[in-house]
């Protein structure tokens, strides 16, 4: 995700080292996780609505979505936890002065995680493989604890991140932490609005990315009413929440202007601390202009404090050192995510309005192609906000506490590992939407959806190991 | 407080072994299965062992870096900056053996299962090796306390080397007696006896291997040794017990048991190695429980953490168990054919 961050510093020789490689394997590692990690705590709860309409209404199509998601999911679970462990190994092998310095601190909201990455591992095991022997309620609920410590557990993580963004919680005499309170670690202050923004983000991203594939499918002409079922459960969730999600994201801006004014002044392409700020939509900034960009009087000091008049910093408030190192990526990003979030809250009130004229889902084809992308438009508005809360907060890796060169590796070879891991990473990645695709083409063809044993051949009396059940 | 969270980390470290280590032996077995037909049943039985589970058997492994880096963050950035090539690699074979063991099972082609199965395969082979080489390597005392760059000799001493040879084929031999009582839950007689001679010489090679590890250790860091046949003595004769035990057990054809008493003795040697080393934490170096750099207040809130584990896992963990056991866990999706 902000490799292109990466490259800009990299190119303004402001780090040397380890440190550009490491960040770069960290962004890429990181925003490859991600999406897997929005699937991981989202999708559960796309699936269980599914099989709730199936068992709630007798609906065979529901339940037969539900199903078929749950194998995806199968995948994409287990694609998640391996790509999240890779995470726990560099937190240390990447960021040793982060953890040698902090990890007794942020350590704490990672073992609460760890108790609900448990619950949600095993009650995935119960829940996948349940599906034909558990009865309907019971197996429903077996899938419950997963959707609920998928919540809990993104809580814990973000509770880190936004610790990074907002240390507290702790005391510290020369480099040592002598004393911590778990409590405010984990509710710190900046917990209160990225907690809420990623969790949504993370529905967001699910809801639209399950409809976006029904649209596609509906595109192609399949407009049957099993894709118009995968399409809806999967879009309406994420279109009703997506007007909570702007909310939100207005609080969080005005919570970072609060918290991280030069983060806030390098989003808006505020220089100098001043009142009666502009709003600049889109636009480069270099040598001390902004190029291209749209210019709306007033409106950055009225988002701020609703009043014209309202003081926002600059970043002429702390020295060139101590700024963000590519303001127009900010910029850019946060433009990026804004702009895809109205367009989505758009679609969502376009079938809202022809539901409430009609009954029906919208029939024109432009709908079913703003659907078909609105997957892709969450993701990169997902990414895009990563970029803007990581990327902003440099040069620190804990926020006016430790710069981020502070915390890296001194270990050479991490140019290396990024390589491998890039490698092996695009290869995972094409592999499971291969594997996706095929199981797709396989539900299409109406087969049964396995081969009865690993490495085949297909056993001629049935399943090899049929004797045993 | 510093010794409760030593004694979580050994614990969990146990788990993960007992747990996770079996499924890699699976991993290890499915590698060594021979072709396509002869390779068969064995994977299938494997397949659907690990299937439910492996997944939360692997979460064991996060959970203990976690407890590392949060209540020993000194040790821990030691360890990560000493051993990083071994636990890149190991975390490399992390990501290939899920990614290898997931995918097979969606494949419908068989050639793209055997590649799926061959990474899931190798990758259960080289994960535990590498692990045991850091673990070997710590042991060995070959991990300075304030490690700031990696070191190729530590993890490549004798000890280090048979101590990754020795998880491997533990890992084989945990797999090999949890199976063979599978097949014979099951009444896969051919099964339970192809399992049953694997994991009679796993058996044996683990007994040998972990003399040689002693041998090498007693070479490399002889306090240690001194501990691990002092005071760890009781634990050490244990793990020998159980081991024979199982041989013995699975000799007369009896599988009852077998289970639990191969994980006891697996866990004897984990306990062995953690009572020998106490109060250190890096042997060789001044680091302890107690001053790797973590303040009180935390130590009390990883208790708290690990105790609500407890009360949330530990129930969830025999649910799991349990409707595996009766086999309500079916690695076979078949949804009806509706459209």
């Amino acid at each position: 995700m902000s490799l292109g961050s990466t490259v800009a510093l990299l190119a303004a020789g402001r780090l040397n080292g380890e440190v550009v490689p490491a960040r770069a394997q960290m962004a890429a590692t990181l925003g490859f996780h991600i999406i897997l990690a929005c699937l991981g705590i989202a999708l559960p709860s796309v699936v269980l609505l599914a099989e709730f309409i199936g068992l709630r209404r007798h609906d065979q199509t529901a339940t037969l979505l539900a199903r078929r998601w749950s194998q995806a999911m199968g995948v994409l679970l287990a694609v998640g936890a391996i790509t999240g462990t890779v995470l726990s190994f560099e937190m240390g092998l990447l960021w040793p002065g982060l953890m040698r310095r902090y990890g007794a601190v942020l350590g704490l909201p990672f073992g609460v995680e760890g108790v609900f990455f448990f619950l949600e591992a095993i009650f995935a095991g119960i829940y996948l493989w349940g599906w034909q022997r558990l009865p309907g309620w019971a197996h429903f609920w077996s899938g419950v604890p997963i959707a609920v410590s998928g919540i809990l557990g993104a809580m814990s993580v973000i509770a880190v991140n936004s610790w990074m963004n907002q240390p507290g919680g702790f005391t510290q005499q020369g480099g040592t932490v002598t004393s911590v309170n778990p409590w405010q670690v984990y509710f710190n202050h900046a917990a209160l609005y990225e907690m809420p923004h990623m969790i949504l983000a993370a529905y967001m991203v699910t809801g639209f990315v399950v409809a976006g594939i029904y649209a596609a499918g509906v595109l192609r002409g399949r407009g049957d009413r099993y894709h118009h079922a995968g399409f809806a459960i999967g879009f309406v969730p994420a279109a009703i929440l997506t007007p909570f999600q702007i909310f939100v994201g207005d609080t969080a801006a005005r919570g970072i202007a609060r918290d991280q004014p030069v983060k806030f002044a390098s989003i808006e392409y505020v220089e100098r601390t001043s009142r009666r700020v502009p709003e600049w939509l889109g636009g480069v900034y270099a040598n001390g202009r902004v190029y291209g960009g749209l210019k709306i009087p007033y409106l950055d000091s009225l988002l701020v404090g609703f009043g014209p008049g309202t003081k926002v910093t600059g970043w002429d408030s702390v020295a060139p050192a101590g700024r963000p190192p590519v303001v127009w990526l900010l910029h850019l990003c946060f433009d990026v995510m804004v702009g895809l979030g109205f367009l989505l809250l758009l679609a969502g009130l376009w079938l809202a309005w022809e539901w409430w004229r009609h009954r029906r889902l919208p029939q024109r084809r432009l709908f079913w192609l703003a659907g078909a992308l609105s997957g892709v438009a969450a993701i990169v508005a997902m990414e895009c906000g990563w970029v803007v809360t990581e990327v902003g907060r440099q040069p620190w890796v804990v926020y006016r506490l430790q710069t981020t060169a502070q915390a890296a590796t001194t270990n050479g070879g991490v140019l290396t590992s990024l390589t491998l891991i890039i490698a092996v990473y695009a290869a995972i990645g094409v592999a499971t939407i291969l594997i996706l695709r095929m199981l797709a083409r396989r539900w299409r063809a109406g087969a049964s959806t396995e081969a009865a044993v690993p490495y085949g051949p297909p056993a001629p009396s049935g399943r090899a190991s049929g004797a045993e059940s | 407080m510093a010794d409760a969270v030593g004694g979580i980390l050994l614990a969990g470290i146990t788990l993960y072994a007992v747990l996770g280590g079996a499924d890699f032996g699976g991993g290890l077995w499915d590698l060594l299965a021979g072709p396509t037909r002869r390779g068969l049943a064995p994977r299938a039985l494997i397949d659907e062992t690990i299937t439910p589970v492996w997944e939360a058997n692997h979460v064991w492994l996060v959970f203990d870096l976690v407890i590392f880096w949060t209540a020993f963050p000194h040790a821990f950035t030691a360890v990560m900056n000493a051993l990083a090539l071994p636990l890149w690699l190991a975390a490399a074979g992390i990501v290939l053996r899920g990614a290898g063991f997931a995918f097979r099972k969606e494949m419908s082609r068989l050639d793209l299962q055997r590649a799926a199965g061959a990474v899931f395969a190798f990758s259960s082979l080289i994960t535990p090796f590498f692990m045991g080489t850091v673990i070997g390597a710590i042991a060995a005392g070959a991990v300075r306390g304030d490690a700031s760059h990696a070191s190729l000799a530590a993890w490549t001493s004798p000890t280090a080397l048979l101590a990754g040879l020795l998880f491997v084929t533990a890992c084989g031999y945990l797999a090999a007696v949890y199976l063979t009582s599978e097949a014979a839950r099951r009444g896969q007689q051919p099964m339970q006896a192809y399992f049953t001679r694997r994991a009679q010489a796993a058996a044996i090679v683990a007994g040998v291997l972990s003399l040689a590890t002693l041998a090498a250790l007693h070479s490399a860091n002889p306090g240690l040794v001194g501990y691990l046949t002092g005071r760890a003595l009781p634990l050490m004769i244990l793990a020998g017990a159980c081991g024979l035990a199982v041989l013995a057990l699975l000799t007369a054809g009896r599988t009852r048991g077998t289970r639990v008493i191969a994980a006891l003795g697996v866990s004897a040697v984990v306990w062995g190695w953690g009572v020998a080393q106490y109060p250190v934490l890096l042997p060789g170096t001044a680091v302890t429980l107690a001053n790797a750099g973590a303040p009180p207040a935390t130590y009390g809130a990883l208790v708290v953490v690990f105790v609500a584990a407890l009360l949330l896992i530990g129930p969830s963990f025999a649910l799991l168990f349990t409707l595996q056991h009766r086999h309500l866990l079916h690695a076979d999706h078949q949804p009806p054919s509706g459209h």
